[in-house]
């Protein structure tokens, strides 16, 4: 099957081509190697899950594409094009979002505001229209206020809108984050962890969410988890690492039954 | 009204006036260190540069006069022209612009990352070498600052002036204020609310406040640290020339200008780091409080003279109330309150 060719899934959602595809990448930190010559494509509108064990450098891959690590082999192409080297904002203007394992959001400000701030690409009104609040800038901030409560709505956030970030408990916060990062109407949606350090109840919202997210607004999705169950369910595809090398790609049912991801996970005995 | 009421109304009048200057200054502080962490020593010798530059460029003066004639044995000081102030204005505007550049590019680009007391030791040095490009530039005499808006509408001067030119006789009851104090009350609050409004409204001051306060989240959504941290040092900058401006009539345009920022010390301590309406108030109890404090206690003229100090109490007071705000509030009146969860 060509890469390039469309298909449509089981449940209905068309998978398109190739919107980012990573070629032999390698990362080094001085004499560590945390990636070593790892390739695969994410197609557009699918869910495309890395995993594997703590360390395997699944964290790198995903600084890797939005831009946080600039790897020393190896090429990135997106939409077609090679990518040169580029400045995690620069990553973000070409329609990249994501969130991150510990949380990075605007604690002093409100809900509202942090999600905002995930349309700046979208704002491009001139300072003085901004200042007297007239034409393009008014236009634009009301287009976006709309866009935004939307997400806000459909991440059930109503509630906390106008609650300053810092006073909210953990998976509220996460719950922020994947709003502001989707308020970008990014071309890839990158998220990591996105279940770290959740109940059981809150990895199901999670899920939820990831789920209508993709079959909603059509969000291509790239999320990394450690916990395999969570995943198979799911994605689409699934990319395993182990050590900083790819041991598997493929449908959760191939990389279930992959004997080396096997391993990886449940240890081999060494004789 | 009794005399002596009228006399301590004028003193608390004036005491607030003078509390906007120094909130003004504080105001320069507060926007730099909110938006990247950076406690900037060199604020006030900014608004001594600010208005250092626009003098000279109002008076046509050549930069680096000394200089040029040093090396190439010419005799030139002016061009011979003169230029109207809000064009002057603009330009020095330009000239801090182009400061906030270099700033960011030679200085705190290379020290991305680095620990808070080192980019303070760096904040000092830039004070001492703007102090001397400032001297150098516009070599060191006492300049007078004259900004007028038309012919006739001028910022009032501070000194050389009788009482009566100088002040506005209120009411008509010998109630005195400066006329400067009564402008730069004005301007202060302009610029508080332009400022305000630019933090709150516009795309680019949202994305300082998002700076201020996560730079990974910031980056993540496409915000370009490098421009907002330019951004920031030219609005400070923007803030030292009004302030420069401000000091600069009520007292010439002099090395000591640069002092005032040691003035600003206490405000911050009293009204918060990271609070613009913390620099405000901050302000104007210093102001308000040392004017009061000598006037009632320095001189001894309240409670029937009961404590007399003897005067010049106006040259500690601020530092004293912010010593006590240090032991019993040292985040300040505004300041956010540090709590981590443990």
């Amino acid at each position: 099957m060509s890469t390039q060719e469309s298909y449509v899934t089981e449940d209905g959602r068309t998978i398109g081509p190739t919107v980012m595809e990573m070629k032999n990448i390698t990362l080094r930190f001085g004499g560590v190697k945390a990636i070593t010559d790892i390739s695969f494509d994410i197609r557009e509108g699918e869910i495309r899950a890395i995993i594997g064990p703590n360390g395997a450098g699944k964290s790198s891959m995903l600084n890797v594409i939005s831009g946080f690590y600039v790897p020393q082999e190896g090429e990135v192409w997106y939409k077609g094009k090679k990518r040169p080297p580029m400045k995690p904002y620069q990553v973000a203007e070409q329609g990249i979002a994501r969130t991150f394992q510990n949380i990075a959001l605007f604690e002093g400000m409100t809900v509202l505001d942090n999600v905002m701030t995930g349309r700046i690409r979208q704002m491009n009104a001139g300072l003085l229209s901004q200042a007297i609040w007239k034409g393009k800038a008014e236009k634009e901030e009301i287009a976006n206020r709309e866009a935004v409560e939307k997400i806000i709505d459909f991440l059930e956030i109503q509630a906390i809108r106008k609650t300053p970030v810092g006073r909210l408990p953990y998976g509220l916060k996460k719950r922020v984050e994947l709003a502001r990062a989707l308020a970008a109407e990014p071309s890839i949606l990158l998220l990591d962890e996105p279940m770290a350090g959740m109940n059981v109840e809150e990895k199901e919202d999670m899920s939820r969410f990831i789920l209508d997210m993709n079959d909603e607004f059509g969000t291509t999705i790239a999320l990394i988890e450690h916990d395999m169950g969570v995943v198979m369910d799911l994605s689409d595809r699934v990319v395993v690492m182990d050590y900083g090398k790819k041991i598997g790609d493929g449908t959760p049912d191939e990389v279930r039954s992959n004997q080396a991801v096997i391993d990886a996970y449940l240890g081999v005995a060494h004789d | 009204m009794s005399e002596q009421i009228v006399y301590a109304l004028e003193v608390f009048a004036n005491g607030l006036m003078s509390g906007v200057l120094y909130a003004l200054v504080a105001l320069g502080f507060v926007l730099i260190y909110k938006a990247s962490g950076i406690f900037n020593f060199a604020q006030g010798v900014m608004a001594l540069f600010a208005a250092m530059t626009l003098v000279g460029i109002q008076n046509g003066q050549v930069p680096f006069a000394h200089l040029i004639n040093a090396v190439l044995g010419t005799h030139i000081h002016h061009f011979g022209w003169h230029i109207h102030s809000v064009l002057a204005l603009i330009f020095t505007v330009g000239v801090m612009i182009l400061l906030a550049v270099a700033i960011q590019r030679f200085v705190f680009r290379h020290l991305v990352g680095q620990e808070p007391i080192i980019l303070f030791m760096a904040t000092i040095g830039l004070a001492y070498f703007l102090e001397g490009f400032s001297d150098l530039m516009w070599n060191s005499e006492i300049k007078t600052l004259k900004f007028c808006v038309a012919e006739g509408t001028c910022l009032p001067q501070g000194m050389n002036m009788a009482i009566d030119e100088a002040a506005y006789n209120a009411f008509g009851t010998g109630f005195f204020i400066d006329n400067l104090d009564i402008s730069a009350a004005i301007v202060a609050v302009m610029l508080v609310i332009a400022l305000v409004a630019f933090s709150q409204y516009t795309k680019q001051g949202r994305a300082m406040r998002a700076v201020a306060d996560d730079h990974q989240a910031a980056l993540s959504v496409g915000i370009s640290l490098n421009f907002i941290w330019i951004l920031v040092w030219s609005v400070a900058g923007f803030v030292a020339l009004v302030a420069g401006i401000m000091w600069g009539a009520k007292s010439g345009v002099q090395f000591s200008l640069s002092l005032i920022a040691l003035k600003a010390l206490p405000v911050l301590m009293l009204g918060g780091f990271t609070s613009i309406p913390g620099a405000i108030v901050g302000g104007l109890i210093i102001g308000v409080g040392e004017k009061m404090f000598e006037y009632c206690f320095g001189t001894g003229q309240c409670f029937g003279g009961i404590i007399n100090l003897g005067g010049a109490t106006e040259n500690w007071f601020a530092y004293v109330l912010a010593l006590v705000f240090l032991v019993f509030r040292p985040q300040g009146l505004f300041g956010e309150k540090i709590i981590e969860r443990v």
